[in-house]
C-alpha cells in the first residue's frame, strides 16, 4: 500500500517535471561572469549589469574583403575555429555547420564566421577555394584569417580552449560553436561535432531572432 | 543394404562439411566487418562521414563501387601513406589530400571490408594476406 502510494507520488512529480520542461520557453542565458556598475543616471543610483562581450578583431574574408567586429554590429552570429587541412574534426564541424547555413540561407541578419587557426596556410585564395567546395557563395558565412596570435587571443573572449600546437605541428583546437548575440555576448555553446546539439543551435538561432533588440539582460 | 548407409553417411559428412566451411567463411567476414565498423569510426568517420557521404567537394564520398572495385589493390596504400592529387568518384573530381593512417595490415582489410560493403556496395571480404602483399606494391 505504502509502496504504491509512494510509486504514484513520484509518476506525478516527473509527470509535473516534465510539463513544466515542455511548456517553458525560456530565453537563452547569457554566458560569462557579470559585473554590477553602480552609475547616477539622472541624480538617481542606477546599477546596471555588464556581461562580457566578445573582443575587436580584425580580420580578411574569403573575398580579401576585411571583416572586423564592427562589420557584424545588428547581426546574430554563429562562431567555430578550424583550418582547412584539419584532418580530425572540422570536417565533420563544417558537415553539420552546413545545416545551419542551410537552414538560414535567406535570414538577412544571421551570419556564420570561422576563423582560421593556421593563417600561414590558410590565406585568402586557400579560404576561397575552400567555401567554394564545401558550396558556400555569397556573404552569409565568413571564412576569416587574421594574425595568428591575435585569433589564439581572441578565442578566449569567446570562452573556448585556446589553441596550442603539439610537437609534431599539429593544431588543437576546440570544436565548439558560439552564437552571438546582437550586443556580441554569448548565448550559447554547443558541441559542432554532435549533430543533435547543432540541431538545438538552430532552434536556440530561432529563439533569439523573436528576442526583441532592446531587452536587457535579467 | 550397408553400402547403402555408408553411401548416406558420407553424403551427410560432405553435406556437414560444405556447411560448416560455408559458415567459416561467413565467420570470417563478419569478424573483418564488426572490426572493420570500429576502424572506420575511429579513423575515416569524421572526413567520410557516418554513411560514407564525404562532404561536398572536398572529401570523395565511399559508396562508388566501380572505383573501389578498380583500384582494389592501390587502396591498402592508399590508407597507409594518404592519397595526393587528383581523383574521379562518382563522377565528380576531388584534389584534397588525404593524410596517412596509422593502420597495421589486418586493421586495413577490416576496413577494407566493411566500406566494401557498406554505403550500397557489395564487394569481397578483403583479408590481412591479401593486403600484405598489396602494400608491397606501394610506390
Amino acid at each position: 500500500m505504502k509502496n504504491t502510494l509512494l510509486c504514484g507520488l513520484a509518476i506525478m512529480l516527473l509527470w509535473s517535471a516534465c510539463k513544466s520542461n515542455s511548456t517553458d520557453k525560456k530565453a537563452l542565458p547569457i554566458y560569462g561572469n557579470r559585473t554590477p556598475v553602480t552609475k547616477m543616471v539622472n541624480g538617481k543610483q542606477v546599477t546596471d549589469t555588464i556581461y562580457p562581450t566578445v573582443s575587436k578583431f580584425a580580420t580578411v574574408n574569403q573575398y580579401g574583403d576585411s571583416v572586423n567586429n564592427n562589420s557584424l554590429n545588428g547581426y546574430i552570429y554563429v562562431a567555430d575555429f578550424f583550418f582547412t587541412t584539419c584532418p580530425s574534426i572540422c570536417p565533420v564541424m563544417h558537415r553539420n555547420m552546413l545545416n545551419v547555413y542551410s537552414a538560414f540561407k535567406g535570414a538577412s541578419n544571421l551570419k556564420i564566421i570561422s576563423y582560421t587557426i593556421d593563417p600561414k596556410h590558410d590565406s585568402v585564395t586557400v579560404l576561397k577555394k575552400y567555401a567554394d567546395k564545401l558550396g558556400v557563395s555569397g556573404n552569409i558565412w565568413w571564412f576569416l584569417q587574421g594574425k595568428k596570435e591575435d585569433i589564439y587571443k581572441l578565442s578566449e573572449s569567446y570562452l573556448v580552449r585556446k589553441p596550442e600546437e603539439d610537437a609534431k605541428q599539429q593544431f588543437i583546437h576546440d570544436g565548439s560553436f558560439l552564437l552571438i548575440d546582437k550586443q556580441k555576448r554569448i548565448r550559447g555553446s554547443y558541441d559542432g561535432t554532435d549533430p543533435k546539439q547543432v540541431d538545438q543551435l538552430i532552434t536556440d538561432i530561432k529563439t533569439l531572432q523573436t528576442e526583441p533588440d532592446e531587452m536587457t539582460a535579467q | 543394404m550397408k553400402w547403402k548407409l555408408t553411401a548416406g553417411i558420407a553424403v551427410l559428412v560432405f553435406i556437414i562439411f560444405i556447411a560448416a566451411c560455408q559458415s567459416e567463411g561467413d565467420l570470417e567476414f563478419k569478424r573483418y566487418y564488426t572490426s572493420g565498423a570500429l576502424v572506420y569510426e575511429n579513423h575515416c568517420q569524421n572526413c567520410h562521414g557516418a554513411n560514407g557521404e564525404g562532404l561536398s567537394a572536398l572529401i570523395p564520398p565511399l559508396s562508388d563501387s566501380a572505383y573501389l572495385r578498380k583500384n582494389a589493390t592501390k587502396l591498402p596504400c592508399n590508407l597507409k601513406n594518404g592519397l595526393k592529387g587528383s581523383i574521379t568518384v562518382k563522377g565528380k573530381g576531388f584534389d584534397d589530400t588525404m593524410p596517412a593512417n596509422d593502420l597495421s595490415p589486418v586493421e586495413i582489410a577490416q576496413v577494407l571490408t566493411y566500406i566494401g560493403n557498406s554505403f550500397g556496395n557489395k564487394l569481397n571480404t578483403i583479408d590481412e594476406q591479401s593486403v600484405q602483399k598489396n602494400l608491397l606494391d606501394c610506390k
